[in-house]
Formats: structure tokens, sequence, C-alpha cells
């Protein structure tokens, strides 16, 4: 098979996936017996017409940024982390825990310790099946999506058991103190000349973008990086190096559940002010999505977490404004992580295909 | 407890464990033949869909039956595409086609009847109504034994029955036909089948679709039989329930009956609350209930009640040698 130029493989593949994903979103749209260029009209004016829409796109683009880095780093280290839905939930847990029980004078402050208690109760939750891994040679992918589903148990048994105020119906936590509350981006100076109405995106999101430059610097300026990198490498190049998987393992996946938990700054502490059930709402399995469209890097994952902030945003419009149901983002979802993850070599072999025609017509048409 | 309220219970315990056993059979044989299927939970719900919205159409519950096999073997035909003919990564594409058919059936079940998701409630002959066995009224008064046919094994659909005997059917295809050996091999040592002149892609895609058929019965039990009706996210993780129930089997069938009904039961008493808090002494959340399976599988995983090994080639893309 002939073998595509990097930049090709790099830009024209995940472009590629996504319009194969586009074409059947259309189609899917004309089945159902609506109209696909009115739907994304409603979602590119709804998600990307206004400041206000922008406000949206960017608060989304801000969890899956997190859940998108933290699927990445697992990935580099050959691990599969389903488990970012239940990791991010237990972050929620975490900054709830920081911003109701401890006294903060100020948001920064509180900003700190419920980013460190967001991270520190997400990596908690990816070290177990970590350890499982590297130890007890459980599958990873089983055990983390298990822990997905213990977590929401536990979350459930915290807010209707645990945390639910006396007299209180909905199974949620009081709401946060004032002190913790965070600025959003209408509050921040140079950013509130464009966002005049208050939005939901917060400071979180600079948080986010620090997050991405960090793990690129952790995963390519650094040993640890370098020893994460060859790792997850195929074959046993990187034991014979002397680098120690059960270490390595050890690290990625709490890294890779405290970027995931990390998460609940944005939604639990800026958006919601209090942990609701069901915080993460998704998103940790979008991770998947993001991490698989960005090609594990986090400039493709800053890039895809904005692509899929629209979709998020410009799918809720559509429940809004058409008779398309909101769902129609979960069958894009599933339709990007088909098209990047499981069927690449698919679209690779196409796009050879036509490179093929290109370079050489004579021997195209021969072997045609 | 009492002797009736253990019979409600292990009543319950069929009746939650039979979708249980369907799915963990339809990954039994996939994962046998060597391609993993996380995606056990969206082929059950897109049979559920439907099964639910065939049967409200039609009005017959056997040709809902039909439609659930067929969606499940849609997408089991996917996954098949997926990760034998592209060699595509099997949890990947599991992952992909549960977010694909989690969107799908609501979309499909919204378009169809506008109801919120939801298909219309099913009655009469469009669903799997009770079966009551043979001597089942004239027995009940036999004691201990009666009630225990009477309230337990009669009475429930017929899926029920012919989940319950998939079970000996597997064991006899899996250990005492050719094909069943192959299928074992091709999971174990694909190299070696290919050898003998037998294609493995063949074969893997005849599993995969095994898997769907079984998928499509499990669907159409939970919409037609344990439900009436498709509702959005029914199968709510039974998919990855079963896939744990495999696991814990070690993938072998009548283990898997096993399994499936222990978190069956568990399904069960999480429902029966105040059942618990009698046996134990005190108040325990049903939260806690609810994920007693998940913790379970975590144990097993860990391989404290004995090592659970998978098939050797499970995961891999075969690539012929040329």
């Amino acid at each position: 098979m002939e073998r595509l130029p990097k930049w090709a493989d790099i830009v024209l593949v995940p472009l590629v996936s996504l319009l194969l994903a586009a074409i059947i979103s259309a189609l899917v749209i004309l089945a159902i017996g609506q109209d696909p260029m009115e739907a994304l009209n409603v979602m590119v004016t709804g998600a990307l017409g206004s400041a206000y829409g922008w406000g949206y796109t960017l608060y989304y683009t801000t969890s899956f940024i997190f859940t998108g880095l933290a699927v990445t780093i697992a990935f580099h280290a050959g691990l599969f982390n389903i488990g970012g839905e239940g990791q991010a939930q237990l972050g929620g847990l975490g900054v709830a825990l920081a911003c109701l029980f401890l006294p903060w004078p100020h948001w920064s402050l509180a900003l700190i310790g419920a980013a460190m208690a967001a991270a520190l109760f997400g990596a908690a939750w990816a070290a177990i099946p970590a350890y499982l891994q590297a130890r007890r040679g459980s599958h990873i992918v089983i055990t983390t999506i298990m822990f997905n589903y213990i977590a929401a148990s536990l979350m459930v048994f915290m807010l209707v058991d645990v945390l639910r105020p006396e007299g209180q119906m909905d199974p949620a936590t009081a709401s946060f103190p004032e002190a913790t509350n965070l600025p959003t981006l209408n509050d921040l100076p140079l950013f509130n000349l464009v966002f005049t109405k208050d939005v939901p995106a917060n400071i979180t999101f600079l948080f986010a973008l620090a997050a991405a430059v960090l793990v690129w610097a952790i995963l390519w300026r650094t040993r640890l990086g370098y020893q994460i990198r060859a790792f997850g490498k195929p074959g046993a190049a990187a034991q014979y190096a002397g680098i120690n998987g059960f270490r390595i393992t050890m690290i990625a996946m709490p890294l890779s559940g405290g970027l995931a938990g990390m998460m609940a700054i944005n939604n639990v502490m800026g958006e919601a002010e209090r942990l609701l059930q069901n915080s993460a709402s998704g998103a940790g399995f979008i991770g998947i999505a993001v991490a698989l469209m960005g090609r594990n890097h986090p400039l493709g994952v800053v890039l895809a977490a904005v692509l899929f902030g629209f979709l998020f945003q410009g799918g809720a419009e559509l429940g809004l404004w058409t008779k398309i149901p909101i769902e129609l983002r979960i069958v894009v979802w599933g339709l990007v992580i088909l098209f990047t993850g499981a069927l690449d070599h698919m679209v690779r072999m196409m796009l050879a295909r036509v490179f093929a025609l290109f370079r050489n017509p004579a021997a195209a048409n021969g072997a045609a | 407890m009492d002797y009736a309220t253990l019979l409600q219970l292990l009543d319950s315990t069929l009746r939650l464990g039979t979708p249980l056993l369907l799915a963990c059979l339809a990954g039994l044989y996939s994962e046998r033949a060597g391609i993993f299927d996380i995606g056990l939970e969206g082929k059950i719900l897109m049979a559920a869909m439907s099964a639910g919205a065939v049967a409200a159409l039609t009005g017959s519950v056997w040709i809902g039956l039909m439609a659930a096999i067929a969606g499940a073997m849609l997408f089991a035909i996917l996954h098949g595409i997926a990760s034998i003919t592209f060699r595509g990564n099997q949890l990947i594409s599991g992952v992909a086609l549960n977010f694909l058919a989690s969107g799908i059936t609501v979309l499909t079940a919204q378009a169809l009847f506008g109801q919120g998701g939801r298909t219309p409630p099913l009655s009469g002959e469009a669903r799997f109504n009770p079966i009551t066995l043979p001597f089942a009224e004239t027995l009940k008064d036999v004691p201990l034994i009666g009630p225990l046919y009477y309230e337990v094994i009669s009475g429930h659909s017929f899926l029920v029955y012919l989940a319950l005997a998939c079970v000996p059917f597997t064991w006899w295809l899996l250990y005492r036909t050719r094909f069943g050996l192959r299928l074992r091999a091709v999971g174990e040592n694909p190299a070696s089948v290919d050898t003998a002149g037998i294609s493995v892609k063949g074969l893997r895609f005849a599993a995969v679709m095994i898997t769907g058929v079984l998928c499509g019965l499990a669907g159409a039990y939970m919409a037609t039989a344990l439900q009436a009706g498709f509702g959005r996210e029914m199968t709510a993780g039974r998919g990855y329930i079963a896939l744990a129930a495999l696991i814990f089997a070690k993938w072998r069938p009548w283990q898997a009956l096993g399994a499936t009904m222990l978190f069956g039961f568990f399904q069960a008493l999480a429902l029966r609350p105040d059942v618990v808090e009698g046996v134990v002494g005190q108040k325990v959340p049903v939260s806690m209930l609810d994920a007693l399976p998940y913790v379970l599988t975590v144990i097993v995983l860990a391989g404290f009640i004995g090592k659970a090994i998978p098939p050797r080639a499970g995961g891999e893309p075969y690539v012929k040698e040329r």
C-alpha cells in the first residue's frame, strides 16, 4: 500500500473522516424528514453566530480539552482510558468538598485549592484501575468502564445520603459560598470587550489551554514523556531499555485521571456552582472522540475540542429550534469516533488510492 | 426472609438475568473468535428499539423479534467491517457503535412516533406474554417444590426459555462440533486456522453475526417482554454487565449462566431494599446495591477469585502472511 505524505496523514485523514461523518449525519437528518442545510444553519448561528453563542461553545470546549488531554496522555502510554466520565465525576466531588468545607477568602485561592482537589480525586479514581492493570493484569478498558458505573453509584450515594442539605428534595449539594464563584469571561478584562452578556465560559478556559501546553511539554520535552511514549509503542523495546512499565502505568493513568477530574472546575465550580447528579454529562466519553480527532496531540485536541464544543452547543440549539432531537449530536460523536478511530485504515486506503492517481496516472490506470 | 419472598426474588432474578444471559452468550461467540465486543450495549439498544417500533406498527411481536435481530445484525456487521475487514481497533469500534446506537434509537423512535424518543406502549399480541408451563396449576400446592415450580420456573415469556436453551446449545456447538472447534481456534491462534485452509475472516464474521442474533433476542426481550415498549437508554449498562459476567465466567457457557444469574440476583436485590434491610439488620443505600455487580466484577478481574485469561488472539486483527 502507498504511504501517505506526513501532512496528509496529519491533516487530511481527520478532515476526510469528519467529512464522511458529516455526510452520513446529513443522510440521517434527511431520513427523519428534516432539512440538513437548515440544521447546519441553526447550529452555526446558535453556536458561532454571536458572542453569546461562543460563550457556550467555549464553555463546552474547556471541558472537552481536559477530557481529550486525559485520553491523549493515556493513549501515548498504550492505555485506553474509557473512565474519563467517572474520573470527571469524582473530580466534581473533590471540587464540592473543597468549596463547601474549606473557608476560602478569595476565588483565586479557591480555584487553586479546588483544582488540586479535583485532580487528586480524579487521579485516585484512575489509579485503582492502573494498579489492577499493572500488578494484577486486569484489562484497563473493562475496569475503567466498571469504575464509571461505580462512580455513578457513589455519586448517587454521596448526593442523596451524605451531601444533600436537610429539607432539599433534589439530589445535589448546597450552593457553594460566594467567595468560590469563578469569574466568567465577561468579568475578565479584554474578554469583556467581546463578551458583554453573562456567559458560562469562565476563567477555566485559560487553565485548559495552559494544561494543553503542559501536556505537550511533558510528552515531548521531558524524560518521563519519552518513557511514556516508548512504553506505549508495541513490542518490548521499552522494557529492554530499562523503562519500568509499572511505574509508567502508575504515572500516566493518574495524570490522565487528574486531567479528567480537573474538568470539574469548569462545570461544577465555574458554572453550576454546586454539585449535581451526572455532572460530567458525557464529557468524559466525548474526550475519546476529541483525542482521536486531534490525533493525540495537544494542539489537535484543542482544535477538536472547539469542534466538539460547537457540536454540543449547536446540537442543543437544534433541540430548541428545530424538530431534530438533541440526540443527533450523539450520532455525530459516534460517527466521528467510528471513522477516526476504527475505520482510519479505510480512510487511509482511500486517500492512498487518490494520491497514487495523482502521482503516477499511468501506473494507476495499469493497476485498474 | 420467608420462603415466599425468596421465591419472589428468584423469580425476579430469572427475569432480570435473562437479557444478561443472552448478551453474555452473544459476547461469548464474538470474543471466543478473537473479536472483542464492547458494543453489546449498543446492539441490544438498537434491537430493543427495532422490536418496540415494529411490534407497535404491526401489532405482532414475532415481526418485532425479526426486526430486533435485523437491527442488531446491522450493527454487528458494521463492527465486523470495521474490525475484521479494515482491521480497525475493536475497542474503539465498539465505543463508537454504542454512541451511534444511543443517538440513532432516540432519533428513529422520535421520527416514527413523536413521543419523546419512546415507542408506544405494547399490549396483547404485540408482546411476549407469560407462558404457564404444564402442570404448574396442579402442582402449585405440593409443598416446597410446587411453589418453586409455579412461581419461579413457570410463568415467564418464551424468550426466557429460549435463552436457557441457548446455554446447552452453545456448549454443544463450541465443544462438540467442527464449527465450534474452528471458532475457538480462530480466537486462540488464527494463523493455524488459516494454515488449515479455513477462512479466518469468514469464521470471524460468522461469529460476529451470531453475536448479532443473540443481541437481537436480548433487545427484543427488553422491549417486548421485560417492559412494554422501548425507552431511551433502556438497556442501562446491561451490555457492560454482560461483558463483566463473560469475564467472570471465563468465556464458558455454563459458567455464563451462573454469572448472569448471580448478577441478575443482585439486580433483583437492588429492587427490594426492604429485604436487604431485613437480612443485614440495618438500612443499606440502594446506590450501594446498584454498584455491587460492578464492584464484584472488578474483584474478579483482579484475579482474587481465580484468574480470567481471555482468548489469546482477542483484539488483534489477523493479517494474512504474503
